[in-house]
């Protein structure tokens, strides 16, 4: 990659990037610092400290993290990041580019079509439909199973949101591995099936190795997205008694209904922290092997 | 007219690309600019351009100082070894793309475009994207658009490297006629030593930043400025012999040579024979190089015969049908040849 | 031989599991709206479109899809201009700490657009005078939006040859264009695919557009959605499947329009 290929010169691409930096400035990190200030105040949302809050210092951070409601949040969304965008939605996504690779057929394009809708849906009608299709009653599941009153979300709602995120979100791994596995070139999938090597040898010598950098990627944009999903309130409202309280929910009820602010703020805050642990986890596998390398590769003059 | 003083280039990082570059040339001469790869030759071409900025030095173009001056007001028109045709415009809008900057009139254009396609024998393929040419059709879309602009000078870099051989013979000879139809200063980049021989008028060769040697093509071949220009010119490489120096004597792979007028001792002494001027002899001969045949390389009209001597591998050239089998003893008998004192040419 | 044919057979069934899976909750949305008395259960119904009559009784149904289409479209477009710029210079001029900035950004936008900032975003757009204005709405989720966008397009930006870019400078193109005459026409499918992303992002959206729209009259449609409830509290399924059906066929539109035309993909994948 070359340097300033269009000749914009620092000043023009400061003016560039520019509006996009204003807009998320006041609207994102603005926001931010406010909540991490925010988190060390007794800020609630009625009574006497909703109009003159309190600093409160790390009494907020103390709290959350002596409170076993926090932790066990904390490991419900761990299994569901886990379970829903890891094993779940990068999976299938992967197996869904691989085999729709080859394939042109209608019934490629439709599954394609249908994993894509999925995705594009609107959230709020999405809530409606798997309510549809998991209630208790009437539930179609129940109906075609024959299984009736069966309380899915009662029952097992961390499985159900788990279920239902994959639903959800597979199509954009799908989407970025199909992209991804057009840069593997066909001769060295070829060479490796010469040397009689099964589907598993093939990915694991010839395809990740050449598309590691999209599979982190993708892992580091779910995870995140996942992590931090309000929807599966839809679903279940984080019950019951807490056994699908992912932390964004978690948040939500102490904010909200029990309308402690700061201490919402405070555990946002350390939702942005353990983000953070994520992302450089990422970036470390992402640096590790080829990192120094391409760095030098790119940076290498033209001849 | 191109000049170039004292042009430096260092990027980021340390690499001294370009090495304090003095060069001039002349209007509508066509001149190579020949190196191996990392030599710099992309980026001298580049930084004509403006595309790159110099570390220090003067560029001027037509006595104009354009050192400053961004790209495009430098009155030159590119070709890309990509070609860099727009893939979502049609023939007719690439080639009138430069018009269309200089804000020519829509109709006009278009014409200056049908008549310059014309030139190329392009006029079937106006509506194609390039999508739908091939190779040598994108290629010589590429030199319609720079002929359209009617430029200053024309900088191409590798123009023919990405044509399969035969198109390459092929394009290479309509390039030379239509630089000399248009007569406008031409400057390209190449790393192949016998488009550079074929079509420039002068060649500069290039290495790590310098230029080791400017001149004709005949000069170039004929007396190698240096090893290195000998090693890399000529389409089988010189042979390059270390050599003693006895007195008047020369000890060369087994051989004694007559030394030449003026010769004194250095570190290194290489003695140089081009595989074409040199006789095979299957009779002992004093002032010939004694070996075994080992190799025999068929070039069609020619072989390339490989000859084990003692301590080194001597190669040259003879006629179809004159190649006796391997294993032979013969003698190399060295017709025109060339010695270097410590790398740089022996001048008597 | 064996292997090959047994593979395909698994991927054919592996297909069929996955299409089941994936249209098994979608049903309800093609029959519901029909029926006569919907129930949740996914059924063939007692053919009817007097639910699509009521709908359009309710006052405020087809104003919110308009809303929708404001604050969506309004979204999309910012998104896609600021972010297309933004990318492009990053791309193409080498900023220290580029990186690790636009990571950082990322990971702020995947929190923040959460529950996590309601607050001080509620009470931003209140002193900013933005409460119950679509521009607020657009501002609010742009913020959000941007930085994902940024990185995907910055690496359509990256996989594209910069040659073009050289080329048309070298005959005297400006930036801006380079801009409009190349870098645009090559990554269009990027800009169309964030556009759409974009859009189904806000037309989905519920948190930001019902805190900071109080007037019904500008509530877009997934905030419509849920007040189709009975005066009991019981929801109004005629009403409710009729409308997300309704509501869902326009971003689906926009899908379809974009995906033939200019193709709905990641270019190279994003890379990083």
């Amino acid at each position: 990659m070359s340097g300033d290929a269009a000749g914009l010169g620092k000043g023009r691409a400061t003016a560039f990037v520019l509006p996009a930096l204003v807009l998320i400035t006041v609207f994102l990190i603005f926001p931010a610092l406010w909540t991490i200030y925010l988190g060390l105040t007794d800020y609630r949302l009625t009574g006497l400290s909703a109009a003159n809050p309190r600093i409160v210092g790390l009494d907020n951070y103390t709290g959350a993290l002596g409170d076993p409601r926090f932790r066990t949040s904390l490991w419900l969304t761990l299994l569901y990041v886990g379970g829903s965008a890891i094993v779940g939605q990068a999976g299938l996504g992967f197996a869904l580019a691989w085999i729709l690779r080859s394939r042109t057929g209608a019934v490629s394009r439709l599954v394609e079509g249908v994993v894509l809708l999925s995705w594009i849906l609107p959230s709020t009608v999405v809530g409606f439909l798997w309510f549809a299709l998991l209630d208790r009653d009437d539930g179609t599941l129940n109906a075609l199973l024959h299984t009736p009153g069966f309380a899915w979300l009662l029952d097992h709602p961390l499985l159900s949101i788990i279920v239902f995120n994959v639903w959800r979100g597979t199509a954009f791994s799908m989407m970025l591995y199909s992209a991804a596995l057009e840069n593997v070139p066909p001769s060295h999938l070829e060479t490796a099936r010469l040397a009689d090597a099964g589907v598993p040898q093939q990915l694991r010598d010839v395809v990740f190795p050449r598309i590691r950098r999209h599979v982190l990627t993708n892992l580091l944009l779910i995870s995140l997205w996942t992590f931090n999903d309000f929807t599966p309130f839809v679903l279940t409202g984080g019950g019951p008694e807490g056994r699908s309280e992912i932390l964004p929910v978690y948040v939500y009820r102490v904010a909200l209904r029990d309308g402690e602010l700061g201490v919402g703020a405070a555990i946002s805050f350390l939702i942005l922290l353990i983000n953070l642990v994520f992302a450089l986890a990422y970036l470390r596998l992402l640096r590790g092997r080829n990192g120094r390398r391409e760095i030098a590769a790119a940076g290498g003059p033209h001849t | 007219m191109i000049s170039l003083h004292d042009l430096t280039k260092i990027f980021p990082g340390g690499v001294r690309a370009l090495d304090g570059i003095d060069l001039t040339v002349a209007d509508g001469e066509f001149f190579a600019l020949l190196g191996p790869s990392g030599c710099g030759k992309t980026t001298l071409l580049r930084t004509i351009a403006g595309l790159e900025t110099p570390t220090s030095g003067k560029i001027s173009i037509n006595d104009t100082d354009v050192t400053a001056l961004p790209p495009g007001n430098r009155d030159l028109a590119m070709v890309f070894q990509d070609y860099a045709i727009f893939p979502h415009m049609d023939v007719t809008t690439n080639i009138a793309y430069p018009l269309r900057i200089k804000k020519v009139p829509r109709a006009q254009r278009t014409a200056k475009a049908a008549e310059v396609a014309a030139r190329l024998s392009l006029t079937e393929l106006l509506h194609r994207r390039p999508a739908e040419l091939s190779g040598g059709q994108q290629q010589r879309v590429a030199l319609a658009r720079a002929i359209a602009c009617h430029p200053a000078a024309f900088l191409f870099d590798e123009p023919l490297s990405n044509l399969d051989a035969r198109l390459r013979l092929e394009a290479r000879t309509f390039l030379k006629r239509l630089q000399r139809e248009l007569a406008v200063t031409t400057v390209f980049v190449t790393h192949d030593q016998a488009e550079a021989l074929a079509l420039a008028d002068r060649i500069a060769v290039m290495s790590h930043g310098r230029m080791v040697q400017v001149g004709t093509p005949t000069e170039i071949f004929h007396r190698p400025a240096t090893t290195f220009v000998a090693s890399f010119i000529g389409s089988t490489p010189m042979n390059l012999l270390p050599a003693r120096l006895a007195g008047a004597a020369l000890h060369v792979a087994g051989a004694t040579l007559p030394a030449p007028a003026g010769l004194t001792p250095a570190d290194h002494l290489t003695y140089g024979v081009r595989p074409e001027y040199m006789d095979l002899s299957l009779t002992e001969r004093p002032d010939a190089f004694p070996g075994v045949i080992s190799v025999l390389e068929n070039l069609g009209t020619h072989t390339l015969v490989t000859l084990e001597t003692p301590g080194t591998l001597i190669q040259l050239v003879v006629p179809e049908g004159d190649e006796p089998p391997i294993g032979t003893p013969a003698w190399a008998v060295p017709r025109r040849a060339l010695i270097y004192r410590d790398q740089t040419l022996h001048t008597p | 031989m064996i292997r090959h044919t047994l593979g395909r057979l698994t991927a054919t069934v592996f297909l069929a599991l996955v299409l089941a899976f994936f249209t098994l909750p979608m049903l309800w949305l093609a029959s519901a709206p029909f029926d006569d008395t919907p129930r949740i259960t996914t059924s063939v119904p007692e053919f009817t479109l007097n639910n699509f009559a009521a709908i359009l009784d309710n006052p405020y149904a087809l104003g919110s899809i308009r809303n929708s289409l404001i604050q969506g479209g309004g979204a999309a477009v910012l998104v896609v201009v600021l972010a297309a710029l933004a990318a492009y210079a990053l791309s193409r001029v080498r900023v220290p700490g580029r990186d690790v900035l636009l990571y950082l950004l990322l990971l702020l936008s995947s929190v923040v657009t959460g529950t996590a900032a309601m607050v001080p975003v509620f009470e931003l757009a209140t002193r900013l005078d933005l409460i119950d204005t679509h521009l607020g709405v657009i501002l609010v989720v742009s913020g959000g939006l941007l930085p994902a966008a940024i990185f995907i397009l910055k690496d359509f930006m990256d996989e594209t040859p910069t040659t073009y870019e050289e080329s048309a400078r070298v005959f005297g193109a400006t930036p801006l264009q380079i801009m409009r005459h190349i870098v645009v026409p090559l990554v269009r499918p990027g800009l169309a695919t964030i556009a759409v992303w974009a859009l189904a992002s806000v037309w989905g959206g519920f948190l930001f557009q019902f805190i900071l729209l109080r007037d019904p009259e500008k509530a877009p449609g997934s905030v419509i959605l849920y007040t189709l409830y009975t005066e009991g509290g019981a929801p109004r399924l005629d009403l409710i499947s009729t409308f997300s059906l309704l509501y869902s066929l326009p971003v689906v539109a926009m899908y379809l329009f974009v995906s033939q035309r200019y193709g709905f993909r990641f270019h190279g994948g994003i890379k990083a």
